[in-house]
């Protein structure tokens, strides 16, 4: 077998490179598949060519994360040493996998060892192509002496004299560049991704557009909505400052440029850096920044770069920030003598030049654009596409295509202006508000590529077929068959590649438009690498307006619908576009084309003129006198200056300085409605400070044992053991009686799932099944009915809700119709809440430099470095320990952890209703939102039942991504535990189980661990109860854990921040030793979680999907 | 291609007192740098020197050419206009023949036995086209030098054909059209200073200047850059060093290299190492 995989991958012959992994892996037995991948090991490492490497890696990814799973026994598990898995996390991907193969060869293969090898060939895999893409920009000539030079003495950059010739009043004039963004009709199934286009350049093939913009309704007119501007300074530093983000520095060390992540001009260093200004090979060689500012400007000078955008927002899907950054390196290059003209266009190679270092500007500043996104750059409407290596270029013998694409700009013979107008009469623009992270579909798009997995690699021949479509309709100006094209590239190729290129908030626009305006509704149009934030309709030229107006309708409807299910990061935007004919272009700002002074942005101002104004007169450099003359003068003269004025009053003097606005009273009010405990808050703030809680405190003490289960700890149920009839029937007649309840716990946020955007994960409509999006809480809905109605009695089924997600599910659930749920459908609001606070510095160190991380690509772990440094400093002048209050109230809250969403049922009466509902009630099912696979099983619960325990919690076999816990032998006593306990980290490693948190629960057993009967709970003093329930709380250890938390601000623009907040949690009851527990293994499918949206991919493909679909029944 | 004349520009405004600086020869005699240049110049074998100086510097500049002022004629360019209008300037002179073309402000020091211009117009007799001297240049002094991208002519080590000449470009533009293959990583060819230009130079200033507007200037780069587009036309690297007296310390760094050159060298090493030793 492994020699019919090397030469799919070495062929020549196309037909044979492009064979399907999957179909010569679909029936080869376990010992050809490990054969198979033992070959492919060996040849990966002997093949000199990239490309052979790279495929081979995602050939053995593949066959460990799929094929080889769905082959090995139940009993085929395995451990990952933990040694790999350090290797793994420094991304020591190599030593990784050669102590997972030594395991392999020791121990035998298994499903835990699979699940590390996968990961590390993953990673390898993007590592090998990272690193070529990275030389490959090193290499580009233009690029190349950056990184040779080392010392200021070797600057041989020299500002063009035209910026140091002063005007009448003694100011210097002003470079600006105006730059275009960029849309793309047709990426070709995101062939713009540099992998791809160096893999396979004939298919790399993107139709862009440069458009200028205006915010339809706020703007009078489209401009280039990005702009940079340049001029010398009298003092030998670095000014930047961005008008957008209201953020400005005065940089005067070469340390400084280069870290990123300190403020937010990460941006604008980049650009400094790509430009030569500051060039990359001089970082770390202690020199001073005023030695390199004085051959390039002159002693006691230095420049200043001002990067505005026009207030367009983050995640447009347009390239902002790319062109941004092309605008600044177009700039700095100009003003350097880089190119040839100080003004106007530039010349084709030096927008080449341009792109390269733009290219180069994103690797150095941590992030990742696309192969077209600097298309701004060019003029009008362009073809770009891949390019063969040929042997004068760096890539040649390397990878079979260039890095630099090449660009072909449509002239008017090819398409007239009279198309260019039909388009620009047909195209609404629009932000639909939601801001995704784009980088794990770019993943999908390689890995589904390199794998040439055959529906995907149909749909991706599909796009290129219709890319010529499409430039036939747009040479014909024929819009209306161009919208049909771009549809169906929707539907067809781009979702057949990547399904989650769309979701629930897209789909209901496109179908409220096609329901609107019938046969005048011409198509949808996605912008950029996936759906919901910037997209494009296409109307009947006679109904664009309308189509313009009705679009902000729509959205604006579907936001308010699901703003808590999908994550919005602002308003929907409808853009005013119209296609740009220049490309990015600069002009000079002088006593010629404007009256003296030359003026920067007036938002520029009101950042800059507060700390000068605040300033000693006489210690103003000459610039700053003239830049304060200059202000006044404008804000008299000027009208786009007109409220500069009182606009600086209400900079200098807030009116909300001593506090007391309507955030710090609602956030009181929300404290006081969802029961936090001031006096429990400010112990905990004591303890934090005194170093008596924290992370490192969490741990059990050093001198616990902790050890794996032993033969009989647990009741293996996997598929080869359990066929338990009698069982089965025992929990079939429990289920007629009406016995059994569902609980899910549904208060968090779900942090990960949407990077701690503040929604309801339970709302989220993740996936498409069986031909609609569903929700998790639909979906868990659509278990309890299928188990019901087998069982004849309809299930009742609680969501557990907290002061975030309570009211949305509540709105949710009622706009659904309970999805039309048979059973008794009940919401158990949470009755506590927490108010974060700002970490302490010891936390903070402790959680990033003290506990294993995963270490991320070497450029990307400087920025994170920066910025780990940047907010331990906002930590330390936050205050340790404060209250965390500078956020939309609700971000400033936390749930307290799941163990007490369990005696909230007993708080807010929920469970009351249910015993009078239900009084023969005796078991509960207690599952996480995300364990999607928890269903009442009839046997399992049958089993639960014979078993007699109190508590039966569910365990599955541990793979990589099975991190935090598990279950273990401590101090002899069988019981879950908490990764954040384990006194170390390698301990988890030995750990045969995971937990997956799902309890089958004797109502009785729990109650009774509280002290308490159903009377009680009928009848009892509330007082009593909350006594009762407090008095076991306090038995459990309460953990203090670092969440992030998104702060948003601007125009889409996003902060992460770490706080701290504290839980307790439900798995600790096992710990107690009047709780009798037991542990069923299940198997994977039933207890896996759902936590990342980065899973979906694979969840969709391994089976998990179709196993779910086969639990429910959705009406 | 055999010239018998020169030309030297010194009427740069900011440089006219440049060729006018006392320097000590590597014989030990001290003597204007313009004098050095002419005594390069005249016991190479050439007939009569022009020099293009700015407005009222001619009494300064007959000074300093010592013995030679019967062989030197002065040009003056009564505007800065460039320096292709500047040597535009002498074409009366140059009488529709060869010439050699040099700057005044900087100073030739030949490693070999001849002279850095004898070694030009030894290797301008065999060739029937201009020639330029270059000298591999690193990256950093870019924008101090004329660049060329050229290809070596098979069968030399020194000799290269001339595509393509840009004026002080940055290494972003010449790493992506001078790159020569053979030269050291970031060196390029840049211009020596002294070249062997045909009579078809003036012809093409003669319509630079033609066509040059009020207050524009004219350079010389376009000039060769469109003879190097349309005929043959080489450069050769020459066994020497050029010193730029118009750089900072540039006077000193040529009056070191001219005294360690000549007998005097192990006293003025002493000199240098005493100043090392007791320097702080």
């Amino acid at each position: 077998m492994d020699s019919q995989l090397i030469s799919v991958i070495k062929s020549e012959d196309a037909a044979i490179r492009d064979t399907a992994l999957a179909q010569i892996c679909r029936n080869a037995p376990l010992t050809e598949l490990l054969s198979g991948a033992d070959g492919l090991d060996t040849f990966r490492r002997q093949e000199g060519n990239l490309y052979h490497r790279v495929r081979a890696l995602f050939f053995l990814y593949a066959i460990h994360r799929f094929h080889l799973p769905e082959k090995f026994s139940p009993d085929q598990v395995g451990k990952i040493p933990f040694e790999g898995y350090e290797h793994l996390l420094k991304r020591r991907f190599q030593e990784a996998i050669d102590i997972f193969l030594a395991a392999m060869r020791e121990h035998g293969p298994g499903d835990a060892l699979s699940s590390a090898l996968a990961s590390a060939y993953h990673q390898l895999a993007f590592q090998t192509l990272a690193d070529q893409v990275r030389k490959s920009v090193r290499t580009v000539r233009g690029n190349q002496w950056m990184f040779r030079m080392g010392h200021p003495a070797d600057q041989p950059l020299r500002i063009r004299k035209e910026l140091l010739q002063p005007l009448t009043d003694g100011s210097l004039p002003i470079l600006r560049e105006r730059t275009p963004v960029r849309m793309d009709l047709s990426h070709s199934g995101w062939s713009d991704i540099f992998f791809l286009g160096m893999d396979f350049p004939e298919g790399a093939k993107v139709i862009n557009v440069s458009v200028d913009l205006g915010v339809h309704g706020r703007d009078t007119e489209t401009r280039p909505p990005v702009e940079a501007y340049l001029r010398v300074i009298d003092e030998p530093v670095i000014r930047l400052t961005s008008v957008d983000l209201k953020a400005s520095a005065r940089i005067d060390s070469l340390g400084e440029v280069f870290d990123f992540a300190k403020d937010y001009l990460g941006l604008l260093k980049a650009a400094v850096i790509a430009s030569g200004i500051v060039p990359p090979g001089i970082e770390g060689s202690g020199k001073k920044l005023s030695a390199l500012l004085e051959p390039l400007v002159g002693p006691g000078r230095g420049i200043e770069l001002v990067s505005s955008v026009n207030d367009i927002p983050k995640g447009s899907r347009l390239a902002v920030s790319t062109n941004l950054l092309a605008a600044l390196i177009g700039a700095l290059m100009r003003a350097t003598g880089q190119t040839s003209s100080l003004t106007g266009p530039l010349r084709e190679n030096e927008r080449r030049i341009v792109l390269a270092r733009a290219i180069l500007g994103e690797w150095i500043g941590g992030s990742g654009g696309g192969w077209q996104d600097s298309g701004g750059v060019w003029p009008g409407i362009k073809l770009i596409t891949g390019q063969t290596a040929g042997e004068t270029d760096p890539e040649y013998g390397v990878s079979r295509g260039r890095l630099m694409p090449t660009h072909h700009v449509y002239d008017d013979s090819e398409i007239p202006a009279s198309a260019r107008q039909a388009l620009q009469d047909s195209l609404v623009l629009v932000h639909g508000g939601m801001a995704q992270n784009v980088g794990p579909i770019l993943e999908m798009v390689t890995e589904k590529y390199l794998l040439r997995s055959s529906a995907e690699w149909t749909g991706r021949k599909e796009a290129l077929g219709l890319l010529e479509e499409l430039i036939d309709a747009l040479k014909r100006g024929d819009i209306k068959a161009l919208g049909e094209a771009t549809t169906r590239n929707f539907h067809g190729p781009l979702q057949t590649i990547i399904p989650w290129a769309t979701n629930l908030f897209t789909e209901s626009l496109i179908e409220k438009a096609r329901n609107h305006f019938g046969s005048d509704f011409w198509g949808f149009w996605m912008l950029g690498g996936m759906s919901g934030g910037g997209m494009g309709f296409i109307f009947a030229p006679h109904r664009k307006t309308e189509g313009q107006k009705m679009m902000q309708e729509f959205m604006n409807e579907a936001k308010a619908r699901l703003q808590f299910a999908l994550p919005f990061a602002m308003e929907p935007v409808v853009y005013d576009f119209s296609i740009n004919p220049h490309g990015t272009f600069a002009d000079l700002l002088d006593s010629d084309t404007s009256a003296p002074p030359a003026l920067l942005p007036p938002s520029y101002y009101q950042i800059t003129v507060p700390p000068l104004l605040r300033r000693d007169p006489a210690a103003l450099t000459a610039t700053q006198r003239a830049d304060l003359h200059g202000f006044a003068e404008a804000s008299r003269s000027r009208p786009e200056f007109g409220d500069s004025i009182s606009t600086l009053f209400d900079t200098l003097f807030p009116k909300n300085a001593h506090g007391g606005g309507s955030n710090d009273s609602s956030l009181r009010d929300l404290l006081a409605e969802n029961g936090f405990d001031r006096k429990l808050h400010e112990q905990i703030r004591r303890d934090l400070l005194t170093g008596r809680i924290g992370l490192a405190q969490n741990r059990l003490p050093p001198s616990s044992l902790i050890e794996d289960v032993r033969p009989g700890d647990v009741q293996d149920l996997t598929a080869a053991h359990f066929a338990p009839a009698d069982a089965t029937r025992v929990g079939e007649a429990a289920l007629a009686a009406g016995q059994v309840a569902v609980i899910s716990l549904a208060a968090g946020a779900g942090s990960r799932w949407t990077g701690g955007a503040g929604t309801c994960k339970a709302l989220n409509p993740f996936a498409p099944l069986d031909g609609a999006y569903r929700t998790f809480i639909e979906t868990h809905l659509a278990k309890s009915r299928k188990s019901g109605r087998a069982a004849g009695a309809a299930i009742p089924h609680i969501f557990t809700t907290s002061y975030l997600t309570h009211q949305p599910t509540s709105d949710f659930l009622t706009a659904a119709d309970n999805y039309r749920y048979d059973g008794p459908l009940l919401l158990s609001r949470g009755q506590s809440v927490g108010l974060r606070m700002v970490p302490t510095e010891r936390d903070l160190r402790f959680a990033w430099e003290e506990t294993q991380q995963q270490q991320l690509d070497e450029q990307q772990q400087k920025v994170r470095e920066s910025l780990h440094t940047a907010l331990i400093h906002w930590a330390k002048t936050s205050g340790e320990a404060a209250d965390y209050t500078d956020n939309a109230p609700l971000q400033c809250l936390h749930p307290v952890g799941h163990f007490f969403e369990i005696p909230n049922l007993i708080l807010n009466g929920t469970l009351k209703t249910l015993l009078t509902d239900r009084p023969n009630l005796k078991t509960l099912l207690l599952h996480n939102i995300d364990t999607l696979g928890a269903n009442v099983d009839p046997a399992l619960l049958g089993l639960h039942l014979q078993s007699g325990r109190g508590f039966n919690f569910e365990v599955i076999t541990r793979r990589l991504e099975d991190r935090g816990g598990g279950l273990a032998r401590v101090d002899g006593r069988l019981r879950l535990v908490e990764g954040l306990a384990l006194p170390q980290e390698d301990a988890e490693f030995d750990l045969s189980y995971y937990n997956t948190l799902t309890t089958w629960i004797d109502l009785d057993a729990l109650l009774a661990l509280f002290s308490l009967n159903r009377q009680d709970i009928l009848t009892g003093d509330a007082g009593e109860i909350s006594a009762a329930v407090h008095r076991l709380a306090a038995r459990l250890p309460t953990y203090l854990t670092i969440k992030e938390v998104k702060k948003r601000w601007g125009h889409g623009q996003e902060d992460i921040m770490p706080v701290t907040q504290f839980e307790k949690l439900w798995g600790d009851i096992t710990a107690l030793p009047e709780a009798d527990c037991g542990f069923f293994v299940v198997p994977r499918l039933r207890g896996q979680q759902l936590k990342d949206p980065a899973q979906l991919d694979s969840w969709l493909r391994d089976g998990s999907a179709d196993h779910i679909r086969s639990l429910c029944r959705w009406d | 291609m055999i010239p018998t004349k020169a030309v030297i520009t010194a009427a740069n405004p900011d440089e006219k007192h440049l060729p006018l600086q006392t320097i000590t020869d590597s014989n030990g005699e001290t003597k204007s740098a313009l004098q050095i240049i002419l005594d390069d110049l005249f016991s190479a074998g050439l007939e009569a020197v022009a020099i293009v100086i700015a407005p009222a510097s001619r009494e300064a500049y007959a000074a300093a050419v010592g013995p030679y002022g019967k062989q030197v004629t002065f040009i003056e360019q009564s505007e800065p206009r460039g320096y292709g209008h500047a040597v535009w300037c002498a074409r009366e002179f140059t009488a529709g023949e060869p010439f050699v073309l040099l700057v005044g402000d900087h100073l030739y020091l030949s490693h070999s036995g001849d002279s850095c211009v004898k070694q030009l117009l030894a290797v301008a007799a065999k060739q029937d086209c201009q020639i330029s001297s270059v000298q591999a240049t690193h990256e950093s002094k870019l924008h101090l030098y004329g660049a060329v991208g050229a290809s070596r002519v098979p069968g030399s080590d020194t000799l290269f054909t001339v595509h393509s000449i840009m004026e002080k470009p940055t290494p972003t533009l010449a790493e992506q059209d001078l790159i020569i293959p053979g030269l050291r990583h970031g060196n390029y060819l840049c211009f020596f200073g002294v070249h062997v230009l045909a009579p078809k130079v003036m012809e093409l200033l003669d319509a630079g200047v033609s066509a040059l507007s009020r207050g524009d200037t004219l350079g010389l780069t376009p000039t060769l850059a469109t003879i190097a587009g349309s005929e043959k036309f080489l450069a050769t690297q020459i066994d020497g060093t050029r010193f730029n007296l118009g750089e900072r310390y540039g006077l000193l760094r040529a009056q070191v290299a001219l005294a360690l050159a000549g007998p005097h060298r192990d006293e003025v090493l002493t000199s240098l190492v005493e100043i090392l030793a007791t320097s702080k």
